[in-house]
């Protein structure tokens, strides 16, 4: 046997605070996506290409958004916006559901790892998956209309914000949920609706008024339009109403999702 | 300072109908260097303890510390301090063993760790397994990295949960050898177990709970000495006189009754002859610890707490 001092000559490195091993939960999480990328990024995008081809076919030419914008360019944003949604909050929803139900969360519980820890590194993860899945949809997409870059700072805030917020969002649902099926209905009831109801597919300015009024009351929609903004430079309501409704849902979210894990909601009896 | 203190831990669950209380004002310490046993039935409170100890849960009331960081208030201190190997079987899908032990690492905030995490895995007998994925190992495999896992960041604290539950002898003899080194190197060793001649080789110190409550905490040596040192075994191919069968240990067809004098001997035989019983391989030998730990959870005992 080996002396147990040798491995000394190695000097390992070490570091402390409260963000010490995020980078490795941060790692992990994104080696975790990564390694099954044909499920977790080709699947969405495919999706999101059918979407584009049923919709931009059929709908081509017979409904009105903004004007001088067809139909398939205005809707290859909304795709790729909700797939960043979707899938960031798949990303930190799935991944703490697994380790719940497969018992393999015990190896982050004894970490010396802080609620900011926890936060930052599923959170940076969802919004990695997000990015990596939006990036593909745009780029396939692309091939089918002109897409014009108006102002590419508001494309990554609105990108990035929406992100942060949906991985959040998954990380609560995470948390509370105790079964995979808890997931799924939080995803189908909630996540689903909010996201088609929000102007992927249509401008709200074409709906009834009450309708309107209702599609306002939706964070979704301004993540959707604030980031559609950024390509096109025009949208229903000013970017900077986004911005303030999205940041001020980002930051509840955020408070509520550090609470939760502060006082190891579910995961520490 | 001790390696850890319990401190009054009292946990309750809140039930449907009324709170169970799982710990009850459980009170010890281990001191640095230890090697030592908590023992006890199914449902006594030794995993809600060691959960408490390693942050899974919270104490209702009491305190818990590991050289003298308290796990809730400084709780990343307390946990850099502790390996723990958990009860059970539990492992990542998505990564190999050494994926697994460099990212147990980096948790810990130590980055850079290949030396020591090849040195775990030549000692616990998982080198040809460094690349394999988790799910490609067989149950005793996965219970080795589950080792690895707990000892990565060379906690001076090891806290060992049932390791041995379902798992070969060749592991059970490794895994051995390793913690009784890693504990004369000054590693404090925690162990719970259900194979009580493990507890009796390796722990010289014993707490043993029942019903959330310590019921005996000495030296091994002391609490072997201090028990009805005599065993009656034999074996028998008739159901024993009940009058005996309320205080034996029956396995089949060998009966073990303790006995404290000669006389007790004298006096167990003349009833089974009496009933007719003809016992096979009678001997007479010192008790060991599983007796001594019947007997107390029996409660025939008074309770035997060292200060």
């Amino acid at each position: 046997m080996t002396p147990v001092a040798s491995a000394a000559d190695a000097a390992p490195a070490k570091s402390h605070g409260i963000f010490a091993g995020t980078r490795t939960l941060l790692y992990k999480e994104v080696l975790r996506f990564w390694k099954v990328s044909f499920q977790t990024v080709a699947a969405p995008v495919l999706t999101a290409i059918l979407y584009l081809l049923i919709f931009g076919h059929v709908l081509e030419g017979r409904v009105t958004v903004f004007d001088s914008i067809g139909y398939t360019s205005f809707l290859i944003p909304g795709l790729v916006m909700m797939s960043v949604l979707q899938n960031a909050f798949a990303n930190s929803s799935s991944s703490l559901i697994q380790s719940k139900i497969t018992g393999n969360l015990v190896f982050l519980l004894v970490a010396p790892l802080s609620h900011w820890a926890w936060f930052a590194a599923y959170v940076g993860a969802s919004v990695v998956r997000g990015v990596a899945v939006g990036t593909g949809v745009l780029l396939v997409t692309a091939w089918f209309a002109p897409l014009h870059v108006a102002n590419p700072l508001w494309i990554a805030v609105f990108t990035l914000a929406g992100a942060a917020l949906m991985g959040a969002l998954g990380l609560i649902a995470g948390l509370w949920a105790e079964k995979f099926d808890q997931i799924a209905a939080f995803q189908n009831f909630v996540i689903m609706p909010m996201t088609f109801l929000s102007g992927v597919f249509y401008s709200v300015q074409s709906l009834p008024p009450v309708w309107r009024e209702v599609s306002h009351l939706n964070p979704f929609f301004y993540m959707i339009d604030g980031f559609r903004h950024g390509f096109f430079g025009t949208s229903d309501v000013s970017p900077w109403i986004s911005l303030a409704v999205v940041g001020t849902s980002l930051a509840m979210v955020c408070a509520i999702c550090l609470h939760l894990l502060r006082i190891g909601y579910k995961i520490r009896h | 300072m001790p390696a850890i203190a319990f401190r009054q831990v009292v946990k309750t669950y809140a039930a449907s109908s009324q709170p169970v209380r799982a710990l009850d004002g459980v009170s010890f310490d281990i001191a640095q260097g230890e090697f030592f046993g908590l023992l006890g039935p199914n449902g006594a409170g030794k995993t809600t303890l060691i959960s408490i100890l390693a942050g899974l849960a919270r104490a209702t009331s009491g305190t818990v510390s590991v050289l003298g960081h308290d796990v809730v208030t400084d709780f990343a201190a307390a946990r850099r301090a502790l390996g723990i190997v958990p009860q059970e079987l539990v492992f990542d899908p998505f990564f190999s063993v050494r994926e697994a032990l460099r990212i147990q690492s980096g948790y810990f905030g130590v980055h850079r760790n290949d030396a020591w995490i090849d040195e775990l895995l030549d000692h616990l007998g998982l080198a040809d397994k460094a690349d394999a994925n988790m799910r490609q190992l067989s149950g005793g495999m996965k219970r080795r990295v589950l080792v690895a896992q707990a000892l990565v960041h060379r906690p001076p604290v090891i806290v060992l949960d049932e390791p041995t539950a379902g798992v070969d002898v060749e592991l059970r003899q490794t895994l051995w050898q390793f913690v009784s080194r890693l504990n004369r190197e000054g590693h404090t060793v925690l162990l719970t177990t259900h194979y009580l001649e493990e507890a009796e080789a390796l722990c010289g110190r014993i707490a043993m709970l029942k019903q959330g409550r310590v019921v005996a905490l000495d030296r091994t040596s002391a609490l072997l000495a201090g028990t009805a040192s005599t065993m009656l075994s034999f074996k028998l191919d008739r159901p024993l006189p009940p009058v005996l069968a309320a205080h034996a240990r029956v396995t089949g067809r060998i009966v073990q009754i303790t006995a404290h004098d000669a006389r007790e001997v004298e006096s167990i035989l003349a009833v089974l002859h009496g009933a007719g019983c003809e016992p096979e391989d009678l001997e007479i030998g010192r008790a060991d610890l599983e007796d001594v730990f019947i007997e107390i959870m029996r409660g025939e005992t008074p309770q035997r707490v060292a200060a």
